[in-house]
């Protein structure tokens, strides 16, 4: 079999991305374009990504695109030999852009189309950089919108688990809220991650999630991680003293990288599994990956971070995953597709 | 010119097959249109082909689209935009846009003076003015039924028609006509003369007329020295 092109469509927070992926006859994934179209400044004065702004640049973004992804990989849309799109979980409105468009692409071009998941996508993303993952691993996926630790069985288009997740907020969303809590812009991953790096992580001992004896094992917790930072500024506002502001966003995202680290490292060693995946805009993050790093040296796992344009939301991190499951043979999803805004990871595609 | 109508400004998710040539109406080939305000995503694409196959014709046999813009709920709408918009990319061929209440005036056809209005849901209407002769005098814009009705007697309209018409009859105190949803013969109408010129097409925009629901956080803590 010769090779087949697979187009990816994401539209399901606040980035529109296109990407396009070779599948070779062996399985080999190269990349091929990776468009995106971004609105989060529009989402910066609010704090946070508003749904119904994000839906309106999508249906902008959508056609430019997708132009500047197929002159990118200099291919026709006629070339291409199947589509993925995100049908969730994400923001109903935003997933329903692109989800349109993708239904109207493979129906015009007589294409098969695959609805499939984000999360599953992020994982996917992996597979571009660092080739075929092996029989099982683990997944760590971080994020403004998820924080997942996910067991990965026998290939992407066969088994995700969910092991563990947040029972509030989102990583990446403990971060926007402490960055807005000292005053740094949106999204707050960067400049904390900036401005931990002039600071100590050891200097205040914030709280720990879910770390107790009898607390879920693989399961996160960060708001009141997000409590305590508030309160500990209150407190020093209070006394007149002046905020130590690199201290306290390094010793915040001491605790964050700590928790997640040590609880993914865990469940490794407990479902004895020697790889471990982190996706997702925050495992650009140096203080997650470093730690990372050093305890799966320590504990003698692989570590898998993709280089952080592949880390957030793309198309490519779709067609990866459209590709995976074209590869294993999967049938397309019909045309009449719903979107599905709280799909469970296990579901990698909608049939 | 053979010309695909779609349309999902109102609970109608609305697709049409209508052949088109310079002076005589638009005729419809066949249609597929479900009431269903939650199903835009799930059916546009489905019905397009359905009717696309019950005509005889395939995708690559259309010449043009047509798209209703609104005004209507946005997430409803947006299925219609985004689906014409990657059709036109797919295809290469132009896409035009039209606004959904002067495609229900067609359908009206009344020969009076007209108000199309349609369901904006929290207790508002989008409604647009049409004379005689079927032109466009007024909107669209969005408001609410009492407001609208008091400028009524100033337009000089006495009919009206849409489902905002029809959920708001008696603050709006018209003779009510039928037309209620956009038919696909109606939307080829309203673009006809650029279809038939093969005009460069406007840009694809919603007609929102509403800002999005956002409110910027109050009260942010500061905890830097200024
Ligand atoms: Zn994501």
């Amino acid at each position: 079999m010769s090779d087949r092109l697979i187009l990816g469509i994401e539209s399901s927070c606040d980035e529109t991305g296109f990407g396009i992926v070779r599948l070779g006859p062996d399985g080999s994934l190269e990349l091929l374009a990776d468009e995106v179209a971004s609105s989060v400044e529009e989402h910066a004065r609010f704090g946070g990504v508003v749904p119904e702004v994000a839906s309106r640049a999508h249906l902008e973004a959508l056609v430019p695109t997708l132009r500047r992804a197929l002159d990118t990989a200099k291919v026709e849309l006629s070339q291409i030999h199947s589509i993925a799109v995100t049908a969730g979980p994400g923001l109903a409105g935003a997933l329903l852009v692109g989800v349109s468009a993708a239904k109207a692409y493979a129906a015009a071009l007589g294409k098969p189309l695959y609805g499939v998941n984000h999360l599953a996508g992020h994982v996917a993303a992996d597979t571009l950089q660092h080739g075929p993952l092996p029989q099982r691993c683990l997944a760590l996926l971080v994020s403004g919108g998820h924080s997942q630790l996910l067991l990965v069985e026998g290939g992407l288009a066969n088994s995700i688990t969910e092991i563990g997740s947040t029972v509030d907020d989102a990583a990446g969303e403990a971060y926007d809220k402490v960055a807005r809590l000292l005053d740094l812009p949106y999204p707050g991953g960067p400049p904390i991650d900036k401005l931990a790096k002039q600071g100590n992580g050891c200097a205040i001992a914030f709280p720990r999630g879910l770390t107790g004896p009898r607390d879920a094992k693989y399961d996160f917790s960060f708001s009141g991680l997000k409590t305590s930072v508030a309160r500990w500024v209150e407190r020093a506002e209070r006394a007149g003293e002046e905020i130590p502001l690199a201290d306290v966003a390094a010793s915040f995202q001491e605790a964050v990288a700590d928790v997640l680290t040590a609880k993914a490292i865990r469940a490794a060693k407990d479902l004895d599994v020697g790889t471990l995946v982190i996706s997702g805009g925050v495992a650009a993050n140096s203080r997650l990956s470093g730690l990372a790093a050093e305890r799966c040296a320590e504990a003698g796992i692989e570590l898998r971070v993709p280089r952080p344009r592949l880390c957030t939301d793309n198309g490519a991190m779709i067609a990866a995953l459209g590709a995976h499951l074209v590869a294993a043979g999967a049938k397309p999803s019909p045309l009449d597709l719903s979107t599905t805004p709280g799909l469970p990871v296990g579901t990698v595609q909608i049939l | 010119m053979l010309v695909l109508a779609v349309d999902t400004a109102t609970p109608a998710v609305t697709a049409g097959v209508v052949e088109l040539a310079p002076d005589s109406p638009p005729r419809l080939l066949a249609k597929r249109v479900t009431l269903n305000a939650k199903a835009h995503g799930e059916l546009l694409t489905p019905h397009i082909s359905d009717a696309l196959a019950e005509a005889g014709k395939s995708y690559a046999d259309l010449d043009a689209i047509v798209v209703g813009a609104g005004p209507g709920p946005f997430t409803g709408l947006r299925v219609g935009l985004a689906t014409a918009a990657a059709l036109g990319q797919a295809l290469n061929r132009p896409v035009y846009p039209v606004a959904t209440p002067d495609a229900i005036a067609r359908d009206a056809a009344s020969g009076r003076p007209l108000l199309v209005a349609t369901d904006a849901r929290r207790k508002e209407v989008y409604w647009a003015a049409y004379d005689a002769a079927g032109r466009r005098t007024d909107g669209p814009h969005v408001e609410r039924p009492q407001d609208l009705a008091g400028k009524l007697p100033a337009m000089g309209v006495r009919q009206a028609t849409g489902e905002g018409a029809e959920i708001y009859a008696e603050v709006l105190g018209l003779e009510l006509l039928q037309a209620k949803h956009p038919s696909p013969e109606g939307l080829v109408a309203a673009a006809a003369a650029e279809v038939l010129a093969k005009a460069r097409p406007a840009a694809l925009t919603p007609l929102y007329l509403r800002r999005p629901d956002a409110v910027e956080p109050t009260g942010r803590k500061r905890v830097t020295r200024a």
